[in-house]
């Protein structure tokens, strides 16, 4: 395969990911913020959702307040912001055309017809409504599932497949990291307690975003708890967003890629290290190191990764 | 001046009875509401841009992305009419080639005084670094689009040869994938030829061409200028079609006078490059060094006899439209025979008599550009304006040599579905020719452009012209009830 290709299917799934986590994140922030003010939270909402999505620095360089206007807009139509959701969907797009003999016709017409869509609302938002912005943000969510089901189901296994697959869990296990770190960023006020009821709020807001609440339920079968909700979705295998699953599919993806290409390298070692680490490690010695602390690392170790299939596949 | 300009409807004929190849689906218009017509266009219109058919338009900030205009009634060839074309097209295209072979070799015909030898060697479009050189099984052109008009039951005219990278087959064989979605009925009451297999002989006239130093196993590419290309997603269309990779320039490298391509697996040698890009653009060393859209060496490989290219380099001296007035005698020249295909009557402005003959008719007259393309550069005369005919006189006077003209045709028009119901507009129609090792062939059909406005003879998709299905279907079928 053309190493221009691989290049493109990869970034074209990382966009289409992170449009979704955008939109994911958007929504959890907004139950965040929908939270009774009697219960004393600070607003700090709307920056921990630019903290976690990476966007704080560019956020700031446009001097506008953190108000939910403001970061909504910035989050999804804006054209100033590298990565919102607008210009996330166009890039896809982008890549897609520059690939399209790649894809499966359901795939394109996914994203094709997406971005039309867009382009529709772009042209006739006005003010959002709260309303409007729950159908956008569904709209994002619908789109990425339409186009991951339709790689999914027609896509043939071979590189494109796997180099697309790479780039979307790299991209989700990326997501959800930042999405547990949203959690460091809203303060919990100090007379609040830890496991009380704000704190329970807080973390149900990170679960619904990632659709896992009820699999908490299934796994647990116990009430809330923040290392619970940091264990699912850091460690535990039957969780499909979970780091140590998005790791198992990189790893295998890899992997299929070595053996097709009769040769592994730094990426499949990379991706086998982080694997392995995730696969002894506790909820314990994690929040003994500090959540934040554990998930800044991960970060940036799978940042690596990304740097070393670019450079092992001459992307 | 219109009653020149609207006499030979392909559907109506001259006299209004229909013609024998429409009968079938004139019966079909008469039973049909003009509520489904209305809803199949919609149909056909998401389709399209569902499946994101579209050509970018240079210059039109908003709308970087067209729909070309699709109209859902075929246009319809009998066989029999279709293979005195199809004779034609072979023996044109033959003729073009030997013609190529030619003057980038011994130059016979200059010699015999058939062709002006200025008019070769001072064209744009020959390519000095061709000349002695010898190209695969001397094929120059392996993909032609000629542009064919009627204007009544006798024949076809040659309006123009695209010989360098003519476009336009995508729409071919997504016109007839759109109809047969959305018109299954009609395709059971014609026996209509297939078109489906065009990518299959294109593929195998790449790999016979393929240098003989390659594998039995040639390794293709279609090369593509980039998606910001008005053809991109015809270039990424035919690759799929094709199964050879879609490749621009930055996927390719030369090493030693060998053509690699970048892959996930490390270089892999190219054997024939399918070129979408124009000439200049090939490789900076060579041509343009400001361009970024080839690749450095490419000229260098190709004249080592490494890589094929197709088309050929150099072939637009055979394409332009001064030499176009040409072709009859070229034909006589090479093949010793008659013109099967006319071509329009053409004055060439850079002989003093046709000058002022043209200068005089100005606003009966289609002026063009011999370089020019895409409807743009000409001055169709009986629709001009006083002031566009006397700006176009000036330049005429200032370089006679850029121009033709020709008569304003009597281009024949057929009908399409209108709000209103059906209505004729003018058509032409581009067959596409290829050329291999393995033979001469046209696949039975072609595109079919449409003046979309009433009265409008500019077909031209960048001028807002539409497109249609074109039909060729056995004579046996035709006047059965």
């Amino acid at each position: 395969m053309l190493s221009s290709t691989a290049d493109n299917l990869y970034w074209l799934a990382r966009y289409m990911e992170r449009a979704d986590f955008l939109a994911r994140a958007i929504e959890a922030s907004r139950r965040l913020a929908a939270l009774p003010k009697a219960y004393g939270g600070e607003d700090t909402e709307w920056q921990s959702v630019l903290l976690s999505s990476g966007a704080a620095a560019a956020f700031e360089n446009t001097g506008k307040p953190a108000t939910e206007a403001n970061v909504v807009e910035f989050l999804t139509f804006s054209r100033d912001n590298p990565s919102s959701i607008r210009n996330c969907l166009e890039c896809a797009r982008t890549n897609a055309r520059a690939v399209r003999t790649a894809l499966t016709v359901e795939m394109w017409e996914a994203i094709n017809g997406a971005y039309l869509e867009l382009k529709a609302m772009e042209a006739r938002r006005g003010a959002y409504s709260s309303d409007e912005l729950g159908r956008f943000l569904e709209f994002v969510k619908q789109t990425s599932l339409t186009y991951d089901g339709g790689a999914y189901r027609t896509m043939l296994r071979n590189d494109a497949y796997w180099f697309s697959r790479v780039g979307l869990f790299i991209e989700r296990a990326d997501n959800t990291a930042r999405l547990l770190d949203v959690k460091y960023h809203v303060l919990l006020p100090e007379k609040e307690l830890v496991g009380g009821s704000l704190d329970y709020f807080q973390w149900s807001a990170i679960l619904r975003a990632v659709s896992a609440h009820t699999a908490y339920h299934w796994v647990y079968r116990t009430s809330m708890k923040p290392w619970l909700v940091a264990d699912l979705l850091i460690l535990r295998p039957e969780m499909p967003r979970s780091l140590i699953s998005c790791y198992e599919s990189i790893v295998r993806n890899l992997d299929n890629l070595a053996r097709a290409h009769g040769r592994q390298g730094a990426a499949q070692r990379q991706a086998r290290g982080v694997y392995g680490k995730l696969e002894t490690l506790t909820m314990e010695s994690v929040f003994q190191g500090g959540l934040h602390e554990f998930i800044q690392g991960f970060i940036s170790e799978n940042n690596r990764l990304g740097a070393l299939i670019s450079e092992q596949y001459l992307f | 001046m219109d009653h020149r300009v609207t006499q030979f409807d392909e559907m109506g004929g001259p006299d209004g009875a229909t013609r024998a190849p429409y009968q079938k689906l004139a019966q079909w218009l008469a039973g049909t509401p003009p509520e489904l017509l209305a809803s199949r266009r919609e149909q056909a219109e998401l389709l399209f841009r569902r499946i994101g058919i579209t050509f970018a338009v240079y210059g039109a900030q908003e709308a970087t992305e067209r729909l070309i205009p699709f109209d859902i009634l075929p246009r319809i060839i009998a066989r029999s009419e279709w293979t005195a074309l199809e004779k034609g097209l072979v023996q044109r295209v033959t003729a073009l080639n030997l013609f190529l072979a030619d003057i980038y070799g011994k130059g016979e015909i200059l010699k015999a005084g058939k062709v002006p030898a200025e008019l070769v060697y001072g064209n744009p479009g020959y390519c000095p670094e061709m000349a002695g050189r010898r190209v695969p099984h001397d094929i120059h052109v392996h993909i032609a689009g000629v542009d064919i008009v009627r204007t009544d039951d006798h024949g076809f005219y040659v309006l123009e040869d695209n010989a360098r990278t003519p476009s336009g087959v995508s729409y071919m064989l997504e016109n007839r994938e759109v109809m047969m979605r959305l018109f299954p009925d009609l395709f059971s009451m014609h026996r209509v030829a297939p078109i489906e297999d065009y990518p299959d002989e294109l593929l195998a006239t790449l790999r016979s061409v393929a240098p003989p130093k390659a594998s039995n196993e040639p390794t293709i590419a279609l090369m593509t200028p980039g998606q910001y290309n008005s053809a991109y997603y015809e270039h990424s269309f035919l690759a799929d079609k094709l199964g050879v990779e879609l490749v621009e320039g930055r996927d390719l490298f030369v090493k030693d006078d060998v053509v690699y391509m970048r892959t996930t697996e490390g270089p892999r040698r190219v054997d024939v490059i399918y070129r979408r890009i124009d000439d200049d653009f090939l490789d900076p060393l060579t041509f343009r060094p400001d361009s970024a859209l080839g690749v450095a060496g490419l000229i260098g490989a190709y004249h080592a006899g490494n890589v094929t290219l197709a088309n050929a380099v150099g072939t637009g001296v055979a394409d332009d439209k001064a030499m176009y007035t040409y072709m009859p005698d070229v034909i006589r020249f090479y093949l010793g025979e008659e013109p099967l295909l006319q071509n329009v009557p053409t004055w060439r402005c850079r002989e003093p008599e046709a000058l002022s003959y043209v200068l005089d008719r100005l606003e009966e007259l289609v002026v063009k550009e011999v370089n020019g393309s895409g409807g743009y550069g000409m001055l169709v005369g009986p629709h001009a304006s006083k002031a566009q005919v006397e700006e176009f006189r000036a330049k005429l006077k200032a370089h006679p040599d850029n121009f033709i003209a020709q008569p304003t045709l009597a281009l024949s028009t057929c009908p399409i579905s209108v709000a209103q119901g059906v209505a004729p507009r003018h058509v032409d129609l581009r067959p596409f020719v290829l050329s291999g090792a393995n033979g001469v062939r046209v696949v039975p059909g072609g595109l079919t452009r449409v003046a979309m406005t009433e009265k409008s003879l500019v077909v031209n998709s960048s001028q807002g012209g539409g497109t249609k299905d074109t039909w060729v279907i056995d004579d046996a079928i035709m006047g059965q009830a």
